[in-house]
């Protein structure tokens, strides 16, 4: 099993440390509920140094990200980002990543820790346009300091105007020290913030300044249980739940990242898909009773027929409720449609709700 | 780690009181310290008789589902509904208020085959 750079630290500080991905990460230090409240009300630090980084560069660069990518990475000038997706041929999904321009012909590919191997493979069999290739992902950390606070409890960090970098939109400067950093106002939590990519070398002392920098505007360690809540609080898709292999872009709800302005891996089949009535739809639901959805429950209608399968599910901590996404016929996806979520032995009822679940 | 000497212990992290034929059941100060924010505490066996090791109950965690087993044969006569609104006082008071049920022993002498609080210390490791 492989540590981030931080790995000493985060036990250290007393955390409970699982495997997850082929990396030993903290799942939670303190708890998961007051980790999720610093996030939506303070500010906290993950360290998600798992996750994979890939250098595209050259002049066919840009060539190579937009036949294996379904978003139009065109659309980018220097210092913006955006989120897509890895089709395969098959109308599934190899995976989500975010597709940064870091210089004219410089694009970084961030993708899901558990499928850095898949993901490199697939983008470098469809390299037959010679785009250089660098995975980094061994070699950089990532910090997510996510929370409404993030912005001015960092600011003292860098000489960047932090308020002044909108959202999916990133400089590379100083922060904490370090030069050449790349500061991103990304995340995963839907409270705003900013992701951080540095050295393996220099994580330690940006992780370091970032906490004393934090420390008046009560800054916490937050572990992989609150990343998984927050992230389900605003519906926001995870790889290996929600979306798949067999899940295709429009089932997911991820049509805003699949743009036919150009031609990518099976995009004249996605084309064709979209044009007709899908077979299943990702949905977001609130259970009307008590009861916590779970990833592989059943979704059944009133007559107790099966019609689909959660696919996340936890407790809400800021809405205090069973809130879950899930696939199911489209028949069952408008909002406020009734569904039953079958919890052991009972169909505990659930109504077809509009995301983000958490409203701020 | 807290394990009270006048409680008996099982090996799936439970504590039992008796109080004539009468067993108060929760889960150990271990068990809800490595389970996390509890969620969730669910019995619908209430009114049912069930033998020892019978599953009567679920609590949940934020990341975790776990069934409950009863600790000694008998029927469930009370779920303590205080744990609907306030699962979390399964972490705060895991042998006081957070005590989850009550059951009427068929057999009382099962409660003496239950482990001791020292051989719960040496089971966790305390």
């Amino acid at each position: 099993m492989k540590n981030t750079a931080l790995t000493e630290t985060h036990i250290a500080l007393g955390a409970k440390m699982v495997p997850f991905a082929g990396y030993n990460m903290p799942v939670q230090y303190e708890g998961v509920n007051i980790e999720h409240e610093t996030v939506r009300n303070a500010v906290g630090v993950f360290d998600v140094s798992h996750m994979g980084e890939f250098l595209i560069e050259g002049p066919h660069g840009l060539e190579l990200i937009q036949k294996v990518t379904s978003n139009d990475a065109s659309k980018l000038t220097v210092g913006k980002a955006q989120y897509s997706c890895l089709p395969n041929d098959n109308g599934g999904i190899i995976d989500d990543l975010i597709v940064y321009r870091v210089k004219e012909e410089t694009y970084l590919l961030v993708v899901n820790a558990s499928n850095i191997e898949k993901d490199w493979n697939w983008i470098e069999s469809k390299n037959d346009v010679g785009a250089t290739m660098r995975d980094l992902s061994e070699d950089y950390s990532l910090l997510a300091i996510q929370g409404p606070k993030a912005v001015e409890a960092m600011q003292s960090l860098t000489s960047h105007d932090l308020s002044e970098i909108k959202f999916y939109n990133f400089v590379v400067g100083d922060f904490a020290g370090i030069e050449h950093v790349i500061i991103s106002a990304t995340g995963y939590t839907g409270s705003g913030g900013f992701e951080i990519y540095c050295k393996n070398n220099e994580v330690k002392q940006v992780w370091d300044k970032v906490m004393e920098a934090g420390a008046d505007f009560g800054i916490k360690p937050i572990g992989l249980a609150a990343r998984d809540t927050l992230r389900l609080e605003m519906g926001y898709c995870l790889y290996g739940n929600d979306i798949d292999d067999t899940t295709s872009p429009f089932e997911a709800g991820l049509g805003w990242i699949t743009k036919f302005t150009k031609t990518f891996t099976n995009s004249d089949k996605l084309s064709e898909e979209k044009k007709r009535v899908l077979r299943r739809k990702l949905i977001a639901f609130e259970l009307d009773d008590k009861g916590i959805p779970r990833s592989g429950y059943d979704i059944v209608d009133s007559n107790g027929e099966l019609i689909g399968k959660v696919t996340s599910g936890t407790m809400s901590p800021s809405l205090k409720k069973g809130i879950g996404l899930g696939y199911v016929a489209p028949a069952f996806s408008d909002f406020g449609s009734k569904i039953n979520i079958q919890i052991r032995k009972n169909a505990v009822p659930a109504t077809v709700v509009k995301l983000p679940f958490y409203k701020g | 780690m807290n394990i009270p000497s006048e409680l008996k212990y099982t090996k799936d992290h439970e504590w039992v009181k008796l109080e004539g034929d009468v067993a108060t059941v929760g889960i150990t100060d271990f068990a809800q310290s490595e389970l996390g924010d509890i969620v969730y505490v669910e019995v619908e066996t209430v009114d049912e008789t069930l033998e020892a090791d019978e599953v009567f109950g679920t609590v949940e965690a934020v990341k975790t589902v776990s069934d409950l087993f009863l600790p000694v044969a008998g029927e469930i006569i009370e779920f303590n509904e205080a744990l609907e609104d306030e699962p979390e006082t399964v972490n705060t008071d895991p042998y006081g208020n957070g005590w989850m049920i009550k059951v009427k022993c068929s057999d009382v002498s099962q409660v003496d085959g239950l482990m001791s609080s020292d051989e719960y210390k040496e089971l966790v490791g305390a």
